[in-house]
């Protein structure tokens, strides 16, 4: 049924529409309005079975998830930020384990200075802990995302990240349209865990592994990433096909078929761009969008196909690696190893400062005119703020943006 | 593609008579959608929000620049926010005020054609309605009155639907005596 | 009735106890036993956390009809049960974290719950989690507090050994004073851990109202199998905290020794047993017969500077003095009513400026 509603509504009713067994929640901004709903949904008996656990940390949220899922309960639980940092030793737990919890994580940028507002750098901080994790370009792919997650993570025997932008999507009011019960209940059946704790069948899980198996079990972890890689296409053709959604996959493009520079975007600035590159066309700019669904599993060879003969591609990035250089972009790079495609990360959107579509716009031009000289460049950086910290302390001024990384490198000489 | 820019004050409700919009037009089989500005209001504090209204999907996700439509839900932040900051030059704004246009924003109704500065006081007519401040739905019901971009009806409907009862109903009353109110001054004006 | 029955046996290395009419001995070797934790596991000679998990998981058992499953804080216990590919448990367990096994076994239990419910099961299998004093004292009290808060349906158990014996003894909020800890040595003019640390977890637990609170050691199994068979007769949250003496840890003169350290703990006041429900102190168990501390210091290495010759007198005195206070507290002997509300013994030492 398509609705007018608030992204975490959407989102909170995808959920429920999955039956969870278990819900925890812990409150952290932008995620609060999901739990609060699925509390709602749980206390007024419209999500029937199901445990709402309200917890003391996000510690916590992940921990009791891995006991209900261990349980052989489908749990769900949501974070953003610093609440993510305070579970990832669980996150990392749950994976090893082979828990398939599906988490939201409400993308927000990471402390200190403490900012709440939306930028990857913490769906993106959890890059190396074994869950599968998916990029939503709008409610309504993250309201698809959702309901595939929990099947592609109980096919895979991994968990799974549904990482949507925090505010940007979780506070936007939006049209969503949600599949019917019944249509959820045909592409989704009742969890059956592969293993669980019951007493009918003991077994012992998280045992220690030592030397002799530790590198055999983190080999049999990547191989499910691997399959996981054909799943999210199947699981996403299947739900297409079920809903005629067009969400979710590996990556999605637009307009890329003649472009002559690509972006590679994630999240709720795919749409932003999208528009960026209709007007451009109108001027006889041919710019094309990659939007970047799923971050882990990367899709290397999806990637590679999709950028193809263009020579030019920039990874729009809302975070990077401290003291090295941007997070996708390396991946992309792997991708066209061996092709004489060029690629570079273009910084923007930290904190919550918006991507419009002149952040785009600039980001497209500046590749189409060779004026990416590194790897790396800052862009809507405002210099003034910069300078007033370094002109007086070690006189150094910064031109206006877009900073090069080199520039960054030279003003330290 | 319509933008709208609400300015308000922590409290009188601009985030959802940003929903209402979207849901209003959304009732009239548009596609739209709102969000407010991101931060951690406190009550009083300035507080944006934007809405979009297109006949597509709204793919964008970018704050509002080059608004539209302005509305300002509290006179007194004109002294405080630049509240018509980018507004396109065949803009519309309304403002919540008993005062004239010219009066309150001489430089603006300079900038815009003639009779897209309104001026009227949404804050009365709420609490004539519901005994509040919560001049939302007189707000949006101007924007259906000045602009035509809504019809009264769905402006009711909205607060209606998301607010069964009393709420709701409340709201339609101060959306109806607003709408005609702005109608008959609009009709005096000619 | 147990109470009744003179329990102590001067010099026993027994379990069990041959005074007792048959049913009430102890099980040690009965082919009915569940075995919960079986031999073979890797845990130290005389290690007193072994005895106390087979037998509280095994009277939980018993008190269930099998339907436990188990949550499983890092730690000693984790480590010597469970080297892949080898399991030492015959029940559900799972381990994943140091500091959250409650917030696990809450999840455990209410993945029980919703099962049951879905599959129209009358049998709902029960949870315990468990860990020792660090894992549950300090690293794992933001969990176990939200546990208890909630309420959920789990029994903890705290195998208190008084330190942090898997990483190799070091101090932990559960470290009596003047121990020797590898992070709290006796060196300095105040030798061994600070005077004025510490928390009291089992009332802490009592503070959150939960249904049922105990103390037990491994010197009176009977005392802790029933204490556990009876938190398994409540739903809601519950706290076992068992003394665990640790050869090692305490440097016992022998690996024999673990249930003789565990019973001077007892007798000397310096471990009180008792059990509570609803915050409220409903049971105490009486010293039988009461020593002087320094015969519980004397076989333990960690106390070694304290009783050695030339050794501070006030040192044993204060030690001393801390065992009369919980016995006054507690009303640890005779037929002493105790306390309406015993204090953390710490804040004795905390209330005292010396």
């Amino acid at each position: 049924m398509t609705e007018q509603i608030e992204g975490s509504l959407g989102v909170a009713k995808a959920v429920a529409l999955c039956r969870p067994g278990v819900v925890c929640a812990y409150p952290i901004s932008p995620q609060t309005h999901i739990v609060e709903n699925l509390g709602k949904f749980v206390k007024s008996g419209k999500l029937k079975d199901c445990d709402y656990l309200n917890v003391e940390s996000e510690f916590a949220a992940i921990s009791v998830s891995l006991g209900s899922e261990a349980g052989g309960a489908r749990t769900y639980t949501a974070t953003a930020s610093q609440g993510l940092l305070f579970m990832t030793e669980g996150v990392y737990s749950a994976s090893g384990l082979g828990l398939p919890i599906v988490m939201t994580v409400a993308s927000r940028a990471i402390g200190g200075p403490i900012n709440i507002w939306n930028d990857h750098s913490d769906s993106l901080s959890q890059r190396d802990s074994g869950w599968l994790q998916l990029f939503c370009e709008s409610n309504q792919d993250a309201v698809d995302t959702h309901i595939m997650a929990f099947k592609i993570a109980e096919q895979v025997g991994l968990p799974v990240m549904v990482c949507m932008d925090g505010f940007v999507l979780t506070h936007a009011f939006e049209r969503m349209d949600l599949p019917t019960q019944e249509q959820v209940d045909s592409f989704l059946p009742p969890y059956e865990p592969r293993e669980f704790l019951t007493p009918k069948e003991p077994i012992s899980m998280g045992a220690m592994v030592g030397p002799e198996a530790f590198t055999e079990v983190r080999f049999l972890q990547q191989r499910k990433m691997a399959k996981a890689l054909k799943i999210i296409e199947d699981v996403s053709k299947e739900y297409n096909e079920l809903t005629g959604h067009h969400s979710g996959g590996l990556l999605d493009c637009y307009k890329c078929d003649d472009a002559e520079v690509k972006l590679v975007v994630m999240g709720s600035s795919v749409g932003t761009a999208k528009d960026e590159v209709d007007r451009l066309r109108e001027q006889g700019v041919k710019a094309g969008i990659i939007s970047l669904k799923s971050f882990r599993p990367f899709p290397y060879a999806a990637m590679r196909k999709a950028i193809g003969d263009c020579k030019k591609v920039v990874c729009v990035e809302r975070a990077f690696s401290f003291g090295g250089r941007g997070i996708i972009c390396p991946e992309v790079k792997r991708a066209m190893e061996g092709t004489d495609c060029q690629v570079w990360t273009a910084v923007a959107g930290l904190g919550g400062r918006a991507i419009v579509g002149k952040t785009i716009g600039g980001i497209i031009k500046a590749a189409l005119e060779g004026k990416f000289k590194d790897e790396m460049t800052w862009f809507d950086i405002d210099s003034s703020v910069l300078n007033s910290y370094t002109k007086d302390g070690e006189g150094v001024t910064f031109p206006e943006g877009p900073l090069a990384d080199s520039q960054l490198m030279d003003s330290v000489k | 593609m319509l933008q709208i820019r609400l300015h308000g004050r922590g409290g009188q409700g601009a985030v959802t008579t940003a929903e209402m919009l979207s849901l209003s037009a959304f009732l009239e089989g548009h596609f739209a959608q709102a969000f407010p500005s991101f931060g951690s209001e406190r009550t009083g504090a300035p507080v944006v929000a934007y809405a979009r209204i297109d006949d597509k999907e709204v793919r964008t996700h970018e704050p509002i620049q080059e608004p539209d439509v302005v509305l300002v839900q509290d006179r007194t932040l004109l002294s405080v926010v630049d509240v018509f900051a980018g507004i396109s030059p065949n803009g519309y704004a309304i403002i919540n005020t008993a005062e004239a246009p010219e009066q309150v924003a001489p430089e603006l109704c300079k900038k815009l054609p003639k009779g897209h500065v309104l001026t009227f006081p949404a804050t009365e007519f709420a609490i004539q309605a519901m005994k509040m401040n919560k001049p939302g739905a007189p707000m949006l019901a101007s924007l259906a009155a000045a602009t035509g971009v809504l019809k009264l009806e769905s402006v009711q409907k909205s607060f209606q639907t998301r607010y069964p009862g009393k709420v709701g109903d409340s709201n339609a009353e101060a959306a109806a005596l607003s709408y005609n109110y702005l109608k008959e001054k609009m009709k005096e004006a000619e | 009735m147990l109470e009744k029955i003179k329990f102590y046996q001067t010099g026993s290395k027994t379990v069990g106890n041959r005074l007792l009419n048959p049913s009430m001995r102890s099980n040690q070797a009965s082919v009915d036993r569940p075995n919960s934790l079986i031999s073979g596991h890797r845990a130290c000679q005389g290690c007193g956390e072994a005895l106390g998990a087979r037998y509280a998981i095994d009277a939980a058992m018993r008190a269930t009809g099998g339907q436990v499953m188990i949550s499983n804080a890092t730690g000693c216990l984790e480590v010597f049960s469970t080297p892949y590919p080898e399991s030492a448990w015959r029940l559900p367990w799972i381990h994943t974290l140091f500091g959250n096994a409650a917030a696990v076994g809450s999840g455990l239990a209410a993945a029980a719950q919703v099962r049951a419910k879905r599959n129209g099961d009358t049998v709902v299998p029960r949870v315990i989690a468990q860990g020792g004093d660090g894992g549950t004292t300090d690293i794992g009290m933001g969990c176990l507090s939200g546990m208890f808060d909630r309420n959920d349906d789990v029994l903890y158990i705290c195998y208190d050994n008084e330190a942090y014996m898997n990483t190799g003894v070091q101090r932990s909020s559960a470290t009596p004073p003047s121990a020797r800890t590898a992070t709290t040595m006796p060196v300095g003019e105040k030798p061994g851990a600070d005077w004025g640390r510490g928390k009291d977890v089992p009332l802490i637990a009592m503070a959150h109202g939960i249904p049922y609170v105990a103390t037990a050691t491994i010197a009176d199994l009977r005392d802790l199998e029933a204490k556990v068979a009876k938190a398994m007769t409540f739903h809601g949250a519950r706290y076992i905290n068992i003394l665990v003496p640790c050869p090692l840890g305490w440097g016992l003169k022998s690996s024999a020794l673990t249930v003789t350290a565990a019973r001077l703990a007892m007798e000397t006041g310096f471990f009180p047993v008792f059990e509570a429900e609803y915050g409220k102190i409903t049971s105490v168990r009486k010293i039988q017969q009461k020593q002087p501390v320094e015969n519980y210091l004397k076989i333990q290495k960690r106390y070694a500077h304290v009783v050695k010759k030339g050794a501070d007198p006030n040192t044993l005195a204060r030690l001393q003095a801390l065992c009369d206070t919980n016995i006054k507290n507690f009303g640890l002997l005779g037929d002493d009513e105790p306390q309406l509300n015993p204090t953390a013994i710490v804040a004795y030492e905390r209330s005292k400026s010396i």
